[in-house]
């Protein structure tokens, strides 16, 4: 049903469509909005059959959702920045033991320094541990992608995260159309679970494995996380089948026909992007957008496809290595291997700073004149900062 | 697309307005996007909120810098912050105060009579609601001013998200609200 | 209130096998068909007491529960001498997430089996005393305050045992550990620091609590019977010596055991709702240097001489529990 609705509410909805049996989440901004509407829907008696459990830590929510999903729940939580590197260790334990839970990351920034609003440093910092990425274009897609999560998770056997941008979609009013829990039934089955804790069938989960078994168990897990690359294409094709609407997938391309600089980036400034090269496009520039959807497992020939023909392609990104330059990158790069095109990191939004057209533009003007650095942040005050390295440099 | 910028202070719904003008405007088949600025909110801190209006899908996401309409819920504001900031000429100023223009102090560029309403409308919320809360009060008065949504919506969106009793009273100001204006902008005619 | 004490000296101890009395007497161990929870071919050291100690609780709790039983672990020692893929001891469902979280973890399946309307199955959590006095505290607790319907057995051997006797929250005074060592003015571990977990769980005001130790099987099995049948959070904490870490013959585990509950150092006892309602008489007392004596990790409170000042004080502690916990008789 289409409704005027807060991303996270919308968030709430959809997965209270999807008949999740657990819910265990640990309040952070800016996740809070979507735990306390699931919150309301259990205790007033609209999602049956679901046990919502407040946890004291972020830990004890993965702890939980590992207890719950290896018993054979379909099972949710959420959280951002310093609730997922305080989990961190339980992430790498669920997709280890290949639990097809379901987390939203509301992207926030990771401190020191604190900083509660949006930017990708905290789900990028866990793009190793096993879990799949997908990122929100918009709210639509943020409800979606939960749904479509869920069936790929269960088929695959294989935890996803959900990444939507803190407060720029959780805490947006968009229009969404949010499917019914009947709608959902059909298109996502009851969990099946691989393996299960049940006392009529008793196994070990979770033995000790040695230097002799190790690494075959990481291979089949490689593998798997390459084939799930196949599993979200089939997985949004078979929901855009039945609802009609083109959400979730690898990536989406913009206006790439024929363009000779393609920007790609992750989350909801893909809607920004779009203003910008409409604009840029009318005033007789070559360009367009590759916005990309899937992060984790990172579709290299799907990207390699869409940057095919351009020159130039600049990576937008939220979040970097310290010391090293973009994340996003590296991968982007691989993939272009061979083709001659230039690649550009455009690091931007950190902590939350508005991303304007106008800054975009001016900067994509630029790089498209060749007159950017490899490495760029956007809108820096460089009077300040180059003061402070002065300092720096003479202390060192 | 068509830009509206809420000035307020925390504790005064800024945000709620920001969400009750997207609802009404969803209300009459058009595209919203409301969202807030996420400063770290506190009781009195100065909070801006967005709320913008198309016939499309709305896909930018940046901070609204040219507003087309400015919505000022706390009058104080304007000698702290530079709340006229980016204001199109020509664009639609609502001031919730019960001094006039010029005991305001506000330049006269900026305010023409009709795109300007300055109404008392925490006094209206007073009398109506019974709380000094003057949120959906101003949404009355941006719909006779702007015409961009209907009374009806605006109310619509009220009783959607209040309890009927409070919803009654919002209904009420922001309709009162929305006389004054008119009868304001008809003398100015 | 405790099973009654058979004493039967037959073979100097309180035989487990006991022929002379019903079937119904009988304990769990001397079932020819008791579940076996924790099978042989695992790695423990000779005379592990936790290896003892889980699989009488857990064969108490299989036939509590009508074998209707999922089991979470913790690291540990335990975890990992029962576990080394591909094989398994365990003959229960079992899972093994990570260090800290057992409690949690445990937390979420019981979460799930209510969720699927299953009243049935229970939920036990089981880790050492590391993992469940410090770096589970948190999820421990928050699994009390919450009353999750687990029970959380805790089984203490005082030190950070798999990963090379390392000092815990719950080593006990004068201890000598890898990180406590007997040199210095003040060997082994500190006085004053530690944690008791048991009046912690206590506070908590949980339906059940109760210490017990592998020397007392009957005791133990009653005590694992009657955790099941409360529901909501039970904490059991279970004394078990360790050979390795504690420096004693593997053939005097259950020996020392006895002694620490002798000597009053280790309360043995049960509470209800965060008031105690029973303890375990001690039958004849002994000044703490004979459980002392019999290991090395205190091997420096003995040579040169006895050091006077530190044990009179671990027999203060003592004393203090058998007041305490009103564990003479009267």
């Amino acid at each position: 049903m289409l409704r005027q609705v807060e991303g996270s509410k919308a968030v709430a909805d959809a997965v209270a469509a999807c008949k999740p049996e657990v819910i265990c989440a640990y309040p952070i901004s800016p996740q809070t909005h979507i735990v306390e509407g699931l919150s309301k829907l259990v205790k007033d008696g609209t999602l049956q059959h679901c046990e919502f459990i407040n946890v004291e830590s972020e830990f004890a929510a993965m702890s939980v959702a590992i207890g719950a999903s290896a018993t054979g729940a379909r099972t949710y939580t959420a959280t951002a920045s310093q609730g997922l590197l305080f989990m961190a260790e339980a992430i790498y334990n669920a997709s280890g033991l290949g639990l097809p839970i379901v987390m939203t990351v509301a992207n926030r920034a990771i401190g020191g320094p604190i900083n509660i609003w949006n930017d990708h440093s905290d789900s990028m910092s866990q793009r190793d541990c096993g879990w799949l990425q997908l990122y929100a274009e918009n709210n639509q897609e943020a409800a979606d992608l939960h749904i479509q999560a869920y069936r790929i998770a269960e088929e695959m056997s294989i935890p996803v995260m959900v990444c939507m941008d803190g407060f720029i979609l959780t805490h947006a009013y968009e229009q969404v159309d949010i499917p019914t829990t009947e709608e959902v039934s059909e298109f996502l089955p009851p969990f099946k679970p691989r393996q299960v804790l049940d006392p009529m069938d008793p196994v070990s989960i979770g033995a000790m494995v040695g230097p002799e078994s190790f690494t075959e168990v990481k291979y089949l897990a490689h593998q798997r996380m390459i084939d799930s690359i196949a599993k979200i294409e089939e997985v949004a094709d078979d929901f855009e089948k039945q609802f009609g609407r083109k959400t979730g997938g690898l990536l989406r391309s913009y206006r790439t026909e024929g363009a000779e600089t393609i920007v790609l980036a992750l989350g909801s400034v893909i809607g920004t992007l779009k203003d910008v090269v409409d604009e840029l496009d009318l005033d007789g520039y070559s360009i367009g957008l590759v916005g990309l959807t899937s992060f984790r497992p990172f579709p290299f020939e799907a990207v390699r496809t869409a940057l095919l023909g351009a020159k130039r392609v600049i990576i937008l990104e939220k979040a970097f290595s310290t010391g090293t330059g973009g994340i996003v990158t590296q991968d982007v790069a691989r993939a272009i291997e061979g083709l001659g095109l230039e690649d550009l990191t455009l690091i931007a939004g950190l902590g939350g700073r508005p991303i304007t057209i106008a800054s975009l533009r001016s900067y994509l003007v630029e790089a498209m004149d060749d007159q950017v650095e490899r490495l760029t942040f956007l809108d820096l005050e460089t009077e300040t900062v180059t003061r402070e390295l002065v300092k720096e440099r003479a202390l060192q | 697309m068509f830009q509206v910028r809420i000035h307020g202070r925390g504790g005064q719904g800024v945000v709620t307005a920001a969400e009750l003008l997207a609802v009404a405007v969803f209300d009459e088949r058009r595209h919203a996007q409301a969202f807030p600025s996420f400063g770290s909110e506190r009781t009195g801190a100065p909070v801006v909120a967005y709320c913008r209006i198309s016939d499309h899908e709305i896909r930018a996401r940046e901070p609204i810098m040219e507003p087309d309409a400015l919505i000022i819920q706390d009058s104080s504001l304007i000698k702290q912050i530079d709340v006229f900031s980016g204001l199109k000429t020509g664009g639609f100023v609502i001031i919730n105060s019960n001094e006039s223009a010029e005991d305001l102090q506000l330049a006269t560029k900026i305010l023409v009579p009709h795109t300007t309403a300055i109404l008392p409308a925490t006094e209206l919320a007073m009398i109506h609601l019974g709380r000094p809360v003057p949120n959906a009060v101003l949404l009355g008065a941006f719909s006779a001013l702007t015409g961009l949504v209907s009374l009806q919506a605006v109310t619509n969106a009220i009783a959607e998200k209040f309890k009927p009793k409070i919803a009654a009273g919002n209904v009420a100001a922001a309709t009162a609200a929305y006389e004054y204006v008119m009868n304001q902008v008809a003398a100015h005619a | 209130m405790s099973v009654t004490q058979i004493k039967f000296y037959q073979v100097g101890s309180f035989a487990v096998g006991n022929r002379l009395l019903r079937d119904d007497e009988r304990s769990v161990q001397s079932d020819p068909d008791r579940t076996n929870a924790l099978t042989s071919g695992h790695r423990a050291c000779q005379g592990c007491g936790e290896a003892l100690g889980a699989r009488y609780a857990l064969d108490a709790a299989m036939r509590a529960t009508g074998d209707q039983l999922i089991a979470v672990n913790a690291t540990g020692c335990l975890e990992v001498f029962s576990t080394p893929y591909p094989e398994s001891s365990w003959r229960v469902a079992w899972l093994h997430s990570l260090f800290g979280n057992a409690p949690a973890v445990a937390t979420g399946v019981a979460a799930a089996l209510r969720a699927k309307g299953n009243h049935t199955t229970r939920v036990v959590a089981q880790g050492g005393d590391g993992a469940t006095v410090d770096i589970g505290l948190g999820a421990l607790s928050g699994m009390f305050e919450r009353n999750d319907d687990v029970l959380y057995i805790c089984y203490d051997n005082e030190a950070y045992m798999n990963t090379g006797v390392q000092r815990s929250g719950a080593t006990p005074p004068a201890a000598r550990t890898a990180t406590t060592q007997s040199v210095g003015d003040h060997p082994g571990n500190l006085f004053g620091q530690g944690k008791y977990l048991p009046k912690i769980a206590m506070a908590h005001e949980i339906p059940y609590v109760a210490t017990a130790t592998i020397a007392d099987l009957r005791d133990l099995e009653a005590k694992v019977e009657r955790a099941m049948t409360y529901h909501g959070a039970r904490y059991l904490h279970i004394l078990v010596p360790c050979p390795l870490g504690w420096g004693s013959a593997s053939c005097d585990t259950i020996k020392i055991a006895r002694l620490a509950t002798q000597s009053g150092l280790f309360p043995v006892f049960e509470a209800v709702n965060g008031e105690m309602i029973t303890s375990s008489k001690i039958r004849k007392k002994v000044a703490v240097d004979e459980y002392l004596k019999l290991q090395s990790r205190y091997a420096h409170l003995f040579s040169p001489q006895r050091n006077n000042e530190v044990i009179d004080h671990l027999q203060r502690i003592a004393d203090r529990n058998i007041a305490r916990y009103e564990l003479m008789e009267e």
